[in-house]
């Protein structure tokens, strides 16, 4: 069951991305400030581990990018969807796409209880 | 009601630069690749000046300075650097407004907090640290008849700050502070979307602390920052912003087996006993204003107070007064002195906050008041300006569990101590909270039962500089203000001594 997705305008941005950076990994934050969104980095640049959960693939073209949330976290997001979008901004954390003057961002639905 | 000229206006009280580069070995150098980045200000959404963009070369640059200015420092007295702090100190004093409105102009928050707050409570912490510093004392331990353990303080040497932009000045402040008075070297690297302000500032102060002792490099955190903070150069990192970036710069660390002090923001309850409301008085009168300081600095605060506890047998008419209080707040100009929230400091911050609403929506939260973007007309349109919001829900939700950062309170209900306890501390961070009780006895318990580092009791936003602040749980590791705060920039030296003229006996 999926439960992560793109927007068009995040796959064009990544494609970007990963021309020139390479192969990608998601993160999703929690807390301050920049928080509460999809931190981009290059693949294995942050190490996930047991207190992280996979909460999918995109996939954008013939690359796959996986998207990855800390398990305490997943606690209170599982009975949603998100979907990564990307909005015009100034940065935060890490994040690849900042310095190209825009934010990844995550909108949310609730999930139905058929996919539950 | 007055209203500040805005920068670039001939009767401004402030005069940005049209460009900010590095400030690195005392003086400001030109990024290594040339390039620099638009800032714009949150109050109208346009340009006002551009900022260097930072590279690992730029980092390395300033890393030169650190270490060049670093073992000097180190070796000042603590009077030395006592003074320093204190005359740095006077002179932020002496251009208060006009650092008040740079700092408003490049965040977006409104003018009478900076006046009020920000600016006054960074002066503080100068002044607090110059004095902390001389009265700080080693340890002398007689271990037995002849052998003394004598414990010094010593810097670490070259750090590494990272500055988040929801308040720029104050929090740079809260690093640079202790980590100078303990004779430290600093490479600053401001937050991207508010890096403005803090180069006023140090324009003022520059000529008080020896070339390379503060090095500010300015760019994006993927470029400037992950350089800085993964470094084998710098002896410690601290950092004020979100988990993951949090947890990355904690791996950075390991590798090079350094101390990290992380502030990572929280989801702090503010717990409202049913006895505040038997009287209609002063304190209940208060409490209200407790309430509505989840609007304080846009929300944009890492212990807003975005999740209010209500006990049931109050919960109306409580809730009752709390909107008309948060009805009354004034949203205007943020260089209005009058006006008492301002704008958002960047437009992914207000996309953030807007998504938040629409899922709290979904989720099935009832807005009673606030819920949109607000449209101030004129030139502000283009600003980033949200109501303040309060939602009624469950404390499941995730606008209950996830930080916002934005002028919006989850509120819920609560039927005795214990079920109050067990919302409270139903999250997954611990830095911040509030309990409001006229009954002491409940305060402290519920002071002490809230995994939490700062539980404000019945009152909330104070940040004196001797009190502690720093997180439980994912809120961090670590404390900021508050004279223990110069034992994170210290090294500990033992120097174990023998005053026996004889053998120890084993060879």
């Amino acid at each position: 069951m999926p439960r992560v997705a793109l927007t068009p305008e995040a796959a064009d941005v990544l494609r970007g991305l990963r021309a020139e950076h390479g192969d990608l990994m998601f993160h999703q934050s929690g807390g301050c400030c920049d928080g509460s969104a999809p931190m981009c980095y290059l693949a294995g640049e942050f190490r996930t581990g047991g207190s992280d959960v996979h909460l999918g693939d995109l996939a954008v073209d013939e690359f796959v990018i996986p998207v990855w949330m800390s398990a305490s976290q997943f606690e209170y997001w599982s009975h949603t969807h998100l979907t990564i979008d990307v909005v015009p901004g100034r940065g935060s954390g890490f994040s690849l796409e900042a310095p190209l003057g825009i934010r990844f961002l995550v909108r949310s639905r609730l999930l139905s209880d058929e996919e539950l | 009601m007055a209203r500040y000229a805005a920068p670039g206006q001939p009767d401004s009280v402030v005069t940005f630069r049209d460009r900010y580069d590095h400030f690195i070995g005392g003086e400001y150098v030109p990024p290594a690749r040339g390039q620099y980045f638009a800032n714009p200000t949150p109050v109208t959404g346009e340009d006002f000046t551009e900022i260097a963009r930072g590279t690992a070369e730029d980092v390395e640059r300033a890393l030169d300075a650190a270490h060049g200015a670093a073992r000097a420092w180190g070796k000042t007295s603590v009077a030395e650097r006592a003074n320093i702090l204190n005359k740095i100190a006077d002179r932020v004093e002496a251009n208060l407004e006009m650092l008040a409105v740079a700092e408003t102009w490049d965040n977006g928050k409104a003018v009478r907090e900076t006046l009020a707050a920000d600016l006054p409570l960074a002066i503080d912490h100068f002044r607090y640290f110059a004095g902390a510093i001389r009265a700080q004392e080693g340890g002398i331990s007689q271990i037995d008849e002849d052998l003394v353990a004598y414990h010094l303080h010593e810097p670490l040497g070259v750090v590494a700050q990272i500055i988040p932009w929801n308040f720029p000045i104050l929090m740079a402040v809260w690093k640079l502070a202790p980590a100078l008075a303990a004779g430290n070297a600093v490479v600053l690297k401001p937050a991207e979307q508010t890096p403005a302000s803090i180069h006023v500032l140090n324009e003022l102060i520059a000529d008080l602390l020896p070339p390379g002792v503060l090095n500010i490099v300015n760019g994006f955190g993927v470029e400037a920052g992950k350089p800085l903070a993964s470094s084998r150069r710098v002896a410690k990192v601290a950092f004020t912003g979100e988990t993951t970036t949090g947890r990355l710069i904690m791996q950075y660390a390991s590798e090079n087996i350094i101390p990290v002090t992380l502030e990572l923001g929280g989801k702090s309850p503010n717990v409202f006993f049913g006895d505040v409301a038997s009287q209609r008085d002063s304190f209940y009168d208060k409490a209200l204003e407790g309430f509505a300081m989840f609007a304080l600095n846009q929300g944009e605060v890492c212990t807003c107070p975005s999740r209010a506890l209500v006990q049931s047998d109050i919960y109306d008419s409580f809730m009752g007064d709390a909107v008309e209080r948060t009805r009354a707040i004034k949203q205007g100009h943020p260089l209005d002195t009058e006006t008492m929230i301002g704008a958002q400091a960047s437009n992914d911050q207000l996309e953030k906050i807007l998504s938040y609403i629409d899922i709290g929506k979904q989720e099935g939260a009832r807005i009673l008041t606030g819920g949109e973007r607000a449209d101030l007309g004129g030139e502000l349109s283009g600003g980033y300006y949200v109501t303040p919001t309060i939602f009624e829900g469950d404390n499941k939700m995730r606008i209950f569990q996830e930080e916002i950062f934005g002028p919006v309170v989850s509120v819920t209900r609560f039927a005795d101590y214990d079920d109050a306890m067990k919302t409270a501390n139903d999250t997954l961070y611990g830095l911040g909270a509030g309990v409001w009780s006229r009954d002491g006895s409940v305060a402290y318990r519920a002071g002490r039962d809230i995994q939490a580092g700062r539980v404000w009791v019945n009152n909330y936003h104070a940040y004196p500089a001797h009190a502690a602040f720093g997180g439980y749980k994912q809120s961090g590791i670590g404390r900021e203000n508050h004279r223990m705060m110069l034992d994170h920039y210290q090294q500990t030296k033992n120097l174990l001594v023998s005053y026996s003229q004889n053998a120890q006996g084993f060879f």
